[in-house]
Order: structure tokens, then sequence, then C-alpha cells
């Protein structure tokens, strides 16, 4: 690239207010103990359970920013890594949301690794291990990253598909943390702080979620998650009945089988 | 009014009283107090059936001034035509008999139009009832409702309430009142037993259930109080002033099943309410057989673990449970010798039964069984299992064996078809080049637009964003500049990656029934298929599938992924011939993991079949044919793949919602059409 090099940058921002999470159990001093070790950390866990909380508020713990990358299956390794810009006639180098939080010593969240193109892995695996380096090969560029930047990255190993499971090469460089729902008290304290409502809906809609978990595998191929209770409760709040947010933000969301539905339907009526 | 005579002598009249000397006046007299309208209403139709036959309207009149006290006038006269109907059919008899039941009609009639039938609501209730419980629970029919923990036995028909809706919330009640035997420990005191103590068990027992259908009762109303509201409606009881006693007693959130035990001995003192419409029948023997089951194939597996595990025989024979805390969950660990084991599957599913039987899993639930402590017969549930029958005794080499969902006992059958691939044999003719010759304006028109269709990578230049920057539209852009006119902003080069990356299986149906036109129209539309394929560059396979019972299932190889087009296929294609019959699920099964081995970024499942899965002489006919279809085809979409179905078959297009899920298939009138319009299908499906 012939044309002058000028260097853009995103200063990733610092979380001002404490996020509410929930601990559940030991996550908290194993990040810690992670990020003390410069460690990058691998989120196991179904979807909706709480990691992208957790792992907002564990930068605002240790005051680092948070940049977050939801990756999908057309993520390239430029959308990370950054691309050149013309500005005002000028090339300009613009550094994606990965070199941005290397730089700056932030961490970073990278969602659902797995949905990410396969040339996408070339770029965080050198930066995974104790090299802790990233290439920019368009510009020639090695960046080191400082002490404090941190890599966590997400992946549900419930349902995906063969293709798309995490290689070991890429899943023996991180420290693992598996997540879960939490415990029914637990769970029903998180909805109804999230949602607002009473402690007894709270309470059933947690007892509902159980009754659909239970049915992993059995027509369903997911239970509801505390993100569709947290919905769920959201809508009761704005004024529905129970049984039509159950039905909106859970039945509907888990499936399209008619009978399935149907069943869940009166699982959630009988509760209500 | 008309008075006695003149009903007397009309009746002698369309009677026949003057052959059969039979004397009517005594249905003349019922009729004559009768108001009017029932009165004209009794004689029309005394005259029109006396014009099908004197019997039937005889027995008619003399029934029917009783019947219009208590039936409505549309049931009567529903009746009426159905024995006509009878008569018409299959002659008099028939007609007589559906007369003199009239009782048993208007029972069969109000199931059918209020009546729930299990078969109906199978799906939805045992969804429900695993809900609820968190077991794989089973669902089966029995004449009451009960269950010995596997297994919810429910009536055929439910139709005890007036109309649908309740007679479906009374379902789901009698449901949830087994799940509550369970759940609320009704179940665990019945395996204690506690009956001996009585002189009359059989009483005994009718009481206790009395008893725990009112605790069970209160317990439902906390838990579900949704439900409970409804269950109410169906029955407000009013109970003796003793019983409402004891039904407070049982309601407190603290009275368990022990409680109910206390109160027996008094209880049977007095005279019993009558049962509540939901409560439910117990089995105390057939609950200890299901736990006794339990337990032994619970020792019995761990006693292979131990033989896994242990180089001497003669070790410690008694495991530990323990909670194994990791990250956030915790995981049942099995513990033998300090040595820690994760339990298998089908250990971890009778453990989680027992635990949710007692709480906890009794030690010497947990002592690996000694050689010859148990007979077989005793773990193996009496009903005898097709799977463990069949297996060890039936070796099948060079075959797959896949699954089957068995929607009766709304589980899979393991290993249950026997599949074989084979190649089709080749017939070298001349069908592909005559099919060609015979559509060739079709083949240009299907060849340009597949063309069109086709993506190779391509560098997209001036664009307003990309990831390269575009050097030519660069240079001219500052050029521009310098010459004082304003800039484009069209500077990017961007990587075209359309490639389309997509996968597609074609399976088509090689049955039997398939011979003649359906068979040719197959043949001629994969020779325009694989033409349209091959323009557009997407990689294909063909298949063909047949079975003959579930140890015959057979998929014909027409053509691979990653075989070229050319001779040989086109030999096989022309060489594909109708087989045996129609099982349908291995075959989609077997597709979805050859799809699921081919790299493609969408995947495709194009079925191509003559109408509804079926198998010769087992059950693989009906519903379950297709329950285990949609099944495989869910199996499918869940592995990332797009089933699509194309079938010719005119009369059950009910059906192929339920399969494919709306808009997922297309019905072909025509067989003779479907050459021409296949190309166009797979067209729509992936533009
Ligand atoms: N432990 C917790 N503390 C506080 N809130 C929680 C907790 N767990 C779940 N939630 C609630 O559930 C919602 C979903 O959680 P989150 O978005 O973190 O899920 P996730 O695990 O990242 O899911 P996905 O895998 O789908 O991205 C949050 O918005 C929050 O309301
Ligand atoms: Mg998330």
């Amino acid at each position: 690239m012939t044309a002058p090099d000028k260097l853009l940058t995103l200063t990733p921002q610092h979380i001002a207010e404490e996020p509410y999470y929930q601990a559940t159990s030991g996550e908290v001093a194993l990040f810690e103990a992670a990020y003390k070790h410069r460690l990058p950390m691998l989120l196991k866990g179904p979807t909706g359970c709480g990691k992208t909380r957790f792992v907002e508020y564990m930068a605002w713990r240790l005051k680092r920013p948070l940049v977050t990358v939801a990756c999908h299956d057309d993520l390239t390794s430029s959308d990370l890594v950054g691309r050149y810009l013309i500005i005002g006639g000028q090339t300009v180098w613009m550094d994606g949301p990965l070199v941005a939080a290397v730089r700056s010593g932030a961490i970073c969240y990278l969602d659902e690794i797995v949905e990410a193109r396969k040339d996408t892995m070339v770029v965080i695996h050198p930066l995974a291990d104790d090299r802790r380096i990233l290439t920019i090969e368009k510009r020639g560029e090695v960046v080191h990253a400082p002490d404090d930047f941190m890599l966590v990255v997400s992946y549900n190993p419930g349902y995906q598909s063969v293709l798309k499971e995490l290689k070991q090469s890429t899943r023996q460089r991180f420290v693992a943390c598996e997540f879960d729902y939490p415990d029914a008290n637990t769970e029903a304290g998180i909805v109804m702080r999230e949602s607002g409502v009473p402690i007894e809906i709270a309470t059933n809609l947690v007892k509902f979620a159980a009754m659909t978990r239970n049915l992993k595998g059995n027509g369903l191929e997911e239970g509801a998650s505390t993100r569709l209770l947290v919905h769920a409760g959201q809508l009761i709040s704005a004024g529905l009945t129970p049984a039509a947010a159950c039905q909106s933000a859970i039945g509907e969301a888990l499936t399209d089988d008619a009978d399935t539905l149907a069943a869940v339907l009166e699982l959630s009526s009988s509760l209500f | 009014m008309n008075d006695f005579e003149t009903i007397l002598r009309q009746l002698e009249r369309w009677l026949e009283v003057e052959f059969s000397m039979k004397d009517v006046s005594g249905i003349a007299r019922d009729i004559a107090v009768l108001p009017k309208k029932d009165q004209d209403f009794i004689l029309v139709w005394t005259q029109r059936l006396s014009a099908a036959h004197v019997q039937i309207a005889t027995l008619f009149a003399s029934q029917a001034p009783d019947l219009t006290r208590r039936i409505d006038r549309r049931l009567i006269e529903a009746w009426v035509m159905q024995s006509l109907d009878a008569h018409d059919c299959n002659g008099l008899q028939a007609a007589v008999n559906i007369l003199r039941e009239v009782d048993r009609f208007v029972e069969l009639r109000h199931e059918h139009t209020a009546g729930i039938v299990l078969d109906d609501v199978r799906g939805i209730l045992l969804t429900f009832a695993r809900g609820l419980s968190g077991r794989h629970l089973l669902l089966d029919v029995s004449e009451d409702a009960w269950t010995d923990g596997e297994t919810l036995y429910l009536p055929a028909i439910v139709a005890r309430m007036e109309n649908a809706e309740d007679n479906f919330i009374l379902c789901k009640a009698l449901v949830a009142m087994l799940w509550a035997q369970g759940h609320f420990g009704t179940m665990r005191v019945l395996f204690e037993g506690f009956l001996a103590d009585y002189p009359d068990q059989d009483r005994a027992l009718l009481y206790f259930n009395r008893l725990e259908t009112l605790r069970l009762q209160a317990c439902i109303a906390r838990e579900l109080p949704g439900l409970f509201r409804e269950m109410k409606r169906l029955a407000d009881e009013k109970l003796p002033t003793i019983w409402q006693v004891y039904a407070e007693f049982l309601s407190s959130a603290s009275a368990s099943s022990h409680d109910s035990l206390a109160l027996l001995h008094e209880s049977l003192q007095s005279e019993m309410p009558p049962p509540v419409c939901y409560q439910c029948a117990l089995r105390p023997d057939a609950v200890v057989a299901r736990m006794d089951r339990e337990k032994a194939l619970l020792r019995i597996k761990l006693s292979e673990l131990a033989e896994s595990l242990q180089q001497q025989p003669d070790k410690s024979r008694q495991f530990e449970l323990k909670e194994n805390q990791t990250g956030g969950t915790s995981e049942m660990e099995l513990v033998l010798d300090d040595m820690p084991v994760a339990p298998p599957d089908n250990v971890k599913q009778l453990l989680s039964s027992i635990m949710l039987d007692f709480g906890e899993i009794p030690p010497e639930y947990l002592v690996a069984a000694g050689p010859g402590e148990y007979d077989p017969d005793l773990y193996r549930a009496t009903h005898k299992d097709p799977d463990q029958v069949w297996q060890g005794t039936y070796h099948e080499e060079g075959a797959t064996l896949y699954p089957e969902w068995d929607f009766g006992r709304a589980s899979y059958r393991k290993n249950w078809c026997v599949m074989r691939e084979k190649d089709v044999p080749f017939v070298h003719d001349d069908f592909a080049d005559q099919t060609l010759a015979r559509y060739a304006p079709l083949v240009r028109q299907i060849k340009r637009t597949f063309e069109g269709m086709r993506d190779e990578d391509r560098l997209l230049k001036r664009q307003s964003q990309g990831e390269h920057i575009d050097l030519d539209a660069l240079v001219e852009a500052l050029s521009d500049i310098q010459g004082g006119s304003e800039m484009s902003e069209l500077l990017y080069a961007r990587l075209y990656r359309a490639e389309r990356n997509i996968a597609v299986a074609f399976l088509v149906d090689m049955s039997g029934s398939t011979k003649g036109w359906v068979n040719d129209a197959e043949r001629e539309a994969l020779v325009l298929m694989s033409e349209a394929l091959e323009a557009l560059g997407d990689r294909y396979a063909i298949y063909g599938f047949s079975g003959m019972t579930r140890k015959k299932c057979e998929l014909f190889r027409i053509k691979r992924f990653d075989e070229p087009y050319g001779n040989a296929v086109k030999a096989r294609i022309s060489g594909i011939r109708p087989q045996d019959y129609t099982r349908m699920g291995f075959a989609i099964r077997h597709m979805t993991r050859l799809l699921q081995e081919t790299d493609a970024k969408t995947r495709i499942l194009i079925t191509i079949t003559d109408g509804r899965p079926e198998d010769y002489n087992d059950n693989y006919r009906g519903e379950y044919g297709i329950a285990d279809t949609r099944q495989a085809l869910i199996e499918a979409r869940r592995a990332g793949i797009h089933p699509f179905g194309i079938t010719i078959d005119r009369q059950g297009r009910d059906y192929l919602p339920r399969l494919y899920g709306p808009a997922h298939y297309v019905v072909i009138d025509e067989a003779r059409t479907l050459p021409i319009k296949v190309a166009e299908i797979y067209r729509r499906l992936t533009v």
C-alpha cells in the first residue's frame, strides 16, 4: 500500500455503572485469577444464561473497557482486525474492534465464536497463547497485547452442528468456565430484579422454565433461558396477563411445532 | 291436540296391524299424553319409517315417547337416520340393533362430539406430563387412570364432561393427579406397603386413595393454581362434615401421605364420599414391581460398571453417590473405592428416577449386583421390549443401523432399521438421450436460467465499501480532485463471495407403487435435474429408497456427491426400477448423515415420493409411518438441513404440512408434469 498511512482507532469505553450480575458459584474468582495470569477465557453454556452480563460485570469490576463482538458467519478477519478507508482523499487505516481492544488494554469479548468464519481463528490463536500478539498483515504490523488486555470468548456446546464444533487447538488455549441456569431461588431473584415483577410471579416463571427444561430433547431443542423469563416478566410488568406473556415471550420463542407449543402453553396456564 | 283415537288409527294403518295383529294401543296412549309438537314429531317419523320397514317404524314408535322426554330432538333424528342407513347398507337386523340400543347410541354420539380421544391428544398430554415430571414417561390406554410411575394409563376416550373443552381439561387434570402421586409421595407410601394391617385391603386402599386425592388436590391447588381453577369448575364437591375436616387437615402445606395413613383407620368408620371425576386409581403392586425393576436394573448396571473398573472381582461392591461441583453446575458422580466415575446415561436416568421416588438413593440400591443375584426376567419389563428381544440375536454385516420413532411410545426404537446402501444396476440404453431430445427446448431454457444463477468469485470494483481499495478508481479520483471536480466515493473493491456453496441430495421413491408413469416421470426428472445442476455447479447426490420391513431397508445409490455426472450415472438413472415399500425414516436419516458429511453452507434434502410412507405387514402404516418420517425430518432440520418434499399424491395432502411444515412441499397432480416442474421448484428454492 503506497498511500500515506494514517491510523484511526476507537477508544473502547469503560462501563460506568455497576451492571447487575448475580454470581452463581466461583466464576468471579476464576475470572479474576485468569485475568491476573493473563489467560484467555472460554465461557460455555446455553443461550441466555448470563454470559454476556457476566463479562460486562467483570469489565466493570476490573475497571477495564469492554469491546464486544457478536460473531456471525459473515464475520471475516478484516472485521476484527481492521481495514483501509479513504477519508478526504487519503487512505486511512481503521482499527477493527479486536485491535482497538488490544491497543487499549481492554477486555475483548467474542460472543459465539464458532459462528465466525474459519480465517478469524488464525488471528485469534497467537493472541490466545503466551505470545499474546496480533498480526495486522495488511499493515505489516505486530501488536503486542499489554498485560491488562484479556480475550474472552463464548461458545454454546448445546446445539451446534458437527461442522461448528470448536477445534481442540482453539479450545485448549482457554481457561474454561461452564455456565448454567442459576438455581431456582437465585433465578427468581434475577427475574424479579430485571423485570420488576413481584416474587410470586418470578417464582412461577422459574417453575415454568424448569418444566420447559424438562422437555429438552423431548420436543424442545432448548428449555427457556433466564433471558426469556426476564422478557416474559417485562411483558407482565407492562400489563400483559401471565398467560399471554408466557406465550409470546417464551412458548413461541421455543418452538414452532403446534403440538409442542400447545403442551407448553398448557403448562404455563396450569401455573398461573 | 291429537286425540287417542286418531293416533291409534294412524298407527294401526302405518304399522300394518291387520297383518301383524299387534296391539299398538299402548303406544298410542303414550303418545297421546305428549305435547302436540312431540306427537307430531313422532307421528311424522313413524310414517316415514314405515315406508322402509314396519318393524323399524314399530321399534321407533314404541321408544320415542320416552326419548322425547330425555333426549334432544336432533339426537333422536340422528339415531333414526343411522338406523335407516344401516338398513340400506346392511339390512333389517342392523337397523334393529341400532334402534334397540338407543342408549349406547347416545353415549357413543356424545363420545364422538364431546369426547377426547386419547390418540388425538397423546402428543400434547405426554409433553405436558414430561414437562411436569422431568421423567421420560410413557402413555398407554387402560380402563381407568393409574400409573406405575413409568407409564401413565388413561382411558382411550374421556367423555364424562358435557363438552370437548371440559373433557380435555379432565385429561389434563388426570395427568396432573398421576404426576402428583409421584411428586407428592403417594407412590412412596404404596411402595412401603401398609395394607397388610387392614383386614379388608381393597376397602382400605379405596379410602386411602380418597384421602390422598383430597391431599393431592390441595397440592395441585398450590403448585398449579391455573389448572386447579379449571378442575374446580369440573367438580365442586360437597363433602360430608367429617370428610370436610379431613380435607382441611390434609390441605395444609405440610401434610404428607403419612397424614392420610394416620386418618385412614378412623375414616374407615364413616361412609366414603364418591370419588371426584379426576380421581385416579392406585395400583400398589404395579408401583412396587416398577421400583423393584429399577432397583434390579441399577444394581446390574453397577456391577457391569464395577467390572469394567476393577481388576479383582472380590473388591468392594458398594458405590457412593457424590455431587460434584464444577463451574456453576453440579454433576452426579459415582464413587467406587475412592475412584470417581461419571455414570453412563442409562444409569443416570435410573438414578434420577429413583431419586424422584425417594428423594435420595437408598444405600442398598448402590450395591453392585452379585453373580446370579437377579433373574433377568425380574428387571426386564413384563411387556417384552422388541429392542431387547431383537438385540444380540440378529447380526448384520456391513449394514448401518438407524433408530425409528415410535409415536405410540413417543420414543425411539434404537437400532431398529437395518440399512444397506446398494448401487442401482446399470442399464446402458438411450433413455437419457431420448429424454434430452424430447425436452430439448426446455433443457435449453433450464440451462440458460441456471447458468445465470451461477456465481463465481468476482472482484466487484467501484463500491462504496469493501475490504480493498480500488486503486484504479483512486487514481482517477485523485486526478479528478486536481482537476477541480468532485471526488467519487466509489473507491473500494469487494470480493463478491456469492459462491452458492449448496449441496443438495435428492431422495427418490423407489417403492412398488411408483411402477409405470411415476417411475418414468422420476427418471426423466432426474435427467433434467442433473443437466440443470451441472449448469449451476451445485453439488448434488441422488439416492433412491425402498424397504420391506425394518430389516431390509435399502438405499440405492444413483449418484454420490463426489461422483461426476456421466454415462455411469445416466445408466443408473435409466436403471431405476420400482422395488418394495415406502419406509422413509431411515432414508431421511441416512441422507441427513451424508449431507452433514458434505461441507457446504446450505444443505438441502429434496424428497420425491408418490404417497404417504407405508411398509408391508408391520406397523409402518398410517400414523406410525407419518410420525417417524416427521421425526426424521425434524432431526434433519436440527442438523441444519433444509428438507423439501415433492409429492405426486392426489389423494392425501392432509398429512404433508405436518411432515414438511407449511410451504416446504409441493403437490404435483400429474405425474407426467414432474420433469417440467422439478427444475423450476429447485430454482425457487435456492434463489
Ligand atoms: N446471573 C445473572 N445475573 C443477572 N442477570 C442475569 C444473570 N443471568 C441471566 N441474567 C439475565 O438474563 C439476560 C440474558 O443474559 P445474557 O445476555 O448475559 O446471556 P448470554 O449467556 O450471553 O446468552 P447468549 O449465549 O445467547 O449470548 C440478561 O440480560 C439478564 O437480564
Ligand atoms: Mg451473550
